[in-house]
């Protein structure tokens, strides 16, 4: 390792030579080409069993040389195991528990730092806080408040078999897009507010105070003049929260009954046993589940890093 | 997961700018001043609705726990004084219920291996990447991308590489040939380990993103400085940029503490945290969410997981704040 800084010294003072390769830079990368490509064995191996039809693993086993490579695995989960359905319940979670994340959070976060009062620190505190709870902690509770609070029914939307109830169709939290909808909220609203009130500390209190004098009032300059400043901010932090909450296995498994409501993940291992017979199919419903946080990932890298190192940075 | 982590940042960036905390004070009257009652009124909505809601779905639900553990309700009806136990629930986890000590036996060894092996390991490929090197974003984003998927799917990769006698493992090592197979996720005795390789799968990416980000803030005058001075490498980490990484390094702490004691995805699915795998949080939902419907013990399990919890919780917030104030 010495060498490097020694090496990176003589480079300076010799600008005009070519750059020379330096053996601790190869071990280096070697050393690094090494971990990667262990890093990705286990997604690698996934791809290629779920690309195998499931007579030839059981003929000549997993770790064998490829006859035939197909995408049939693929085709049987996405169509017998209603793939497409449990996406568009995730989908239906996601994005508005994202939104009303965001829209929540942004208050907090700019009325605890754009104003001085006397709790603005207990309340981001709280906030912080509770985020950082492992879930089962609660879920008693929880549990019972789910089964015991009194939704009002108002009939549903229907679109094909999905039925979006107005605003419970069994009167309960319980089983409901809202019920899930409101933990995942409640849950990431103080993740997000603690990210996104370090990154409106930064914004000058001149800005709010002079649309104050202009006579805007709060709600105004929160939506037009902060949210605006906050947009990097923002994006980032829509990045993370739709893959947390992407992500999520626990609330789907415990507030929401088995089968028709559950997202891709918590239906994915309802999966397990009965339809995912062999591995090759396993790993095709896996990778299908991993492709929209993966893709989520490769487009928009850069604001998931940046909303996980948020203030650790420049911004 | 690990939300927590994220905001690595916070006490860098307060460190940066006192200026901005000492203008508050002298600012404090006219701002009031600049408020009309609507536009309090108005804050006050704006942080009372989300504050509602935090304290009604996770504060309340916390007390609650807090409460029912001296109970021996079982969740039908009201809670009466007769449901009052004391600490009955907690002698008969203590001493009578057969789980308790292997998952807070679990929960430790979880603890212990992402702290002494995933999250050194995580930093160490942080330093290594902390430089100009050619492939950089490259390598950095295969090391992320198990963080970004469900724990479900990394549950079902490692099948692949754990089953008995369809999984890599056994096969490449000729297991499966010689008759020898290892039941990875199915012996009790090793299968701890086989998750918290697959954890550590996920974990290590995690903190390599957050400390690579914390090695970015180090001043690079104070690494010039060093090799100046003749320090190697390996010195200059240890004796200039790990002491001013203070920050980070408490909030990397309070990551590792906390994942360990959220676990529960994954054991859950590979066998509902049974024969070998049980964790705090699977005894928790099994035994109060289950026909068993034990509220009052579910509960005091619980407080045991809050109390443990509040460690990692209280240090980040004291950390955090401190600069804030």
């Amino acid at each position: 390792m010495s060498t490097i800084s020694v090496a990176g010294r003589s480079l300076k003072a010799r600008p005009l030579l070519p750059r020379r390769i330096r053996p601790a830079r190869l071990a280096l990368h070697a050393f690094l080409i090494a971990a990667v490509l262990l890093w990705l064995f286990p997604l690698l191996w996934a791809v290629y069993a779920s690309l195998r039809p499931v007579s030839e693993t059981i003929f000549n086993g997993y770790v064998s040389w490829p006859k035939t490579l197909n995408f049939d695995n693929y085709t049987t989960v996405w169509t017998q195991a209603d793939l497409p359905y449990f996406y568009l319940n995730t989908l239906v979670i996601v994005v508005p528990a994202v939104i009303l994340t965001l829209l929540l959070a942004s208050m907090v976060a700019f009325c605890c730092t754009q104003f001085s009062w006397k709790f603005n620190l207990v309340v981001l505190m709280l906030f912080t806080a509770g985020n950082l709870l492992p879930p089962q902690v609660i879920i008693v509770p929880l549990y019972w408040i789910y089964l015991h609070t009194p939704i009002a029914s108002f009939g549903s939307i229907d679109v094909g078999r999905f039925s979006f109830a107005l605003f419970s169709d069994n009167g309960l939290l319980y089983n409901q897009y809202l019920g899930i909808i409101l933990i995942h909220v409640v849950f990431q609203t103080g993740f997000a507010t603690f990210v996104l009130s370090n990154y409106m500390k930064t914004i000058t209190k001149e800005i709010t105070e002079s649309a104050l004098v202009d006579g805007a009032n709060v709600l105004r300059i929160w939506w037009s003049v902060i949210l605006p400043l906050c947009r990097p901010a923002l994006a980032a932090m829509a990045t993370l929260l739709f893959t947390f909450i992407y992500n999520d296995f626990f609330w789907g498994l415990l507030l929401l009954k088995t089968g028709d409501r559950r997202p891709i993940t918590s239906a994915l291992n309802d999966l397990q046993g009965q339809f995912f017979t062999n591995n090759n199919l396993l790993a095709a419903g896996a990778l299908l589940a991993a492709i929209p946080p993966i893709i989520i990932f490769i487009a928009l890298q850069k604001h998931f890093v940046a909303g996980l190192t948020l203030g650790s940075t420049k911004g | 997961m690990a939300n927590p982590a994220t905001s690595a940042a916070a006490p860098a960036r307060a460190s940066k700018a006192p200026e901005a905390g000492e203008l508050v004070a002298t600012r404090r009257r006219r701002r009031y001043s600049l408020l009309t009652r609507p536009d309090k009124i108005l804050i006050a909505l704006m942080v009372g609705i989300p504050l509602a809601l935090d304290i009604l779905f996770i504060w309340g639900p916390t007390v609650a726990s807090v409460l029912l553990s001296f109970t021996d309700w079982a969740g039908i009806g009201d809670v009466t004084p007769q449901n009052v136990v004391g600490l009955k629930n907690y002698t008969t986890l203590f001493t009578g219920y057969a789980f308790f000590w292997p998952a807070f036996q679990h929960n430790l060894i979880w603890l212990a291996f992402l702290s002494f092996i995933a999250t050194p390991l995580g930093m160490f490929l942080a330093v290594l990447l902390d430089r100009e090197l050619r492939g950089k974003r490259i390598y950095q984003s295969i090391f992320f991308l198990p963080v970004v998927l469900p724990l479900v799917v990394v549950g079902f990769i490692w099948t692949l590489q754990y089953a008995p006698s369809d999984g890599f493992i056994n096969n490449a090592f000729g297991l499966v040939k010689s008759g020898n197979i290892i039941d990875w996720f199915g012996n009790p005795s090793i299968n701890l380990y086989a998750v918290l390789f697959a954890t550590s799968w996920r974990h290590i990416g995690y903190i390599m993103v957050l400390y690579l980000a914390g090695l970015k803030s180090v001043d690079p005058s104070l690494r010039e400085a060093a090799k100046v001075d003749g320090a190697t490498e390996v010195q200059t980490f240890f004796n200039v940029v790990l002491p001013v990484m203070a920050p980070i390094n408490v909030i990397i702490v309070v990551v590792t503490a906390i994942e360990a004691l959220r676990a529960f995805d994954l054991a859950f699915i590979i066998n509902r945290g049974t024969n070998g795998l049980e964790l705090l949080s699977i005894l928790i939902t099994n035994n109060s969410i289950s026909e068993a419907s034990l509220i009052g013990f579910g509960s005091a399990i619980a407080v045991v997981l809050l109390v443990i919890s509040l460690v990692p919780i209280v240090l980040f917030l004291s950390r955090t704040m401190r600069s804030q104030a």
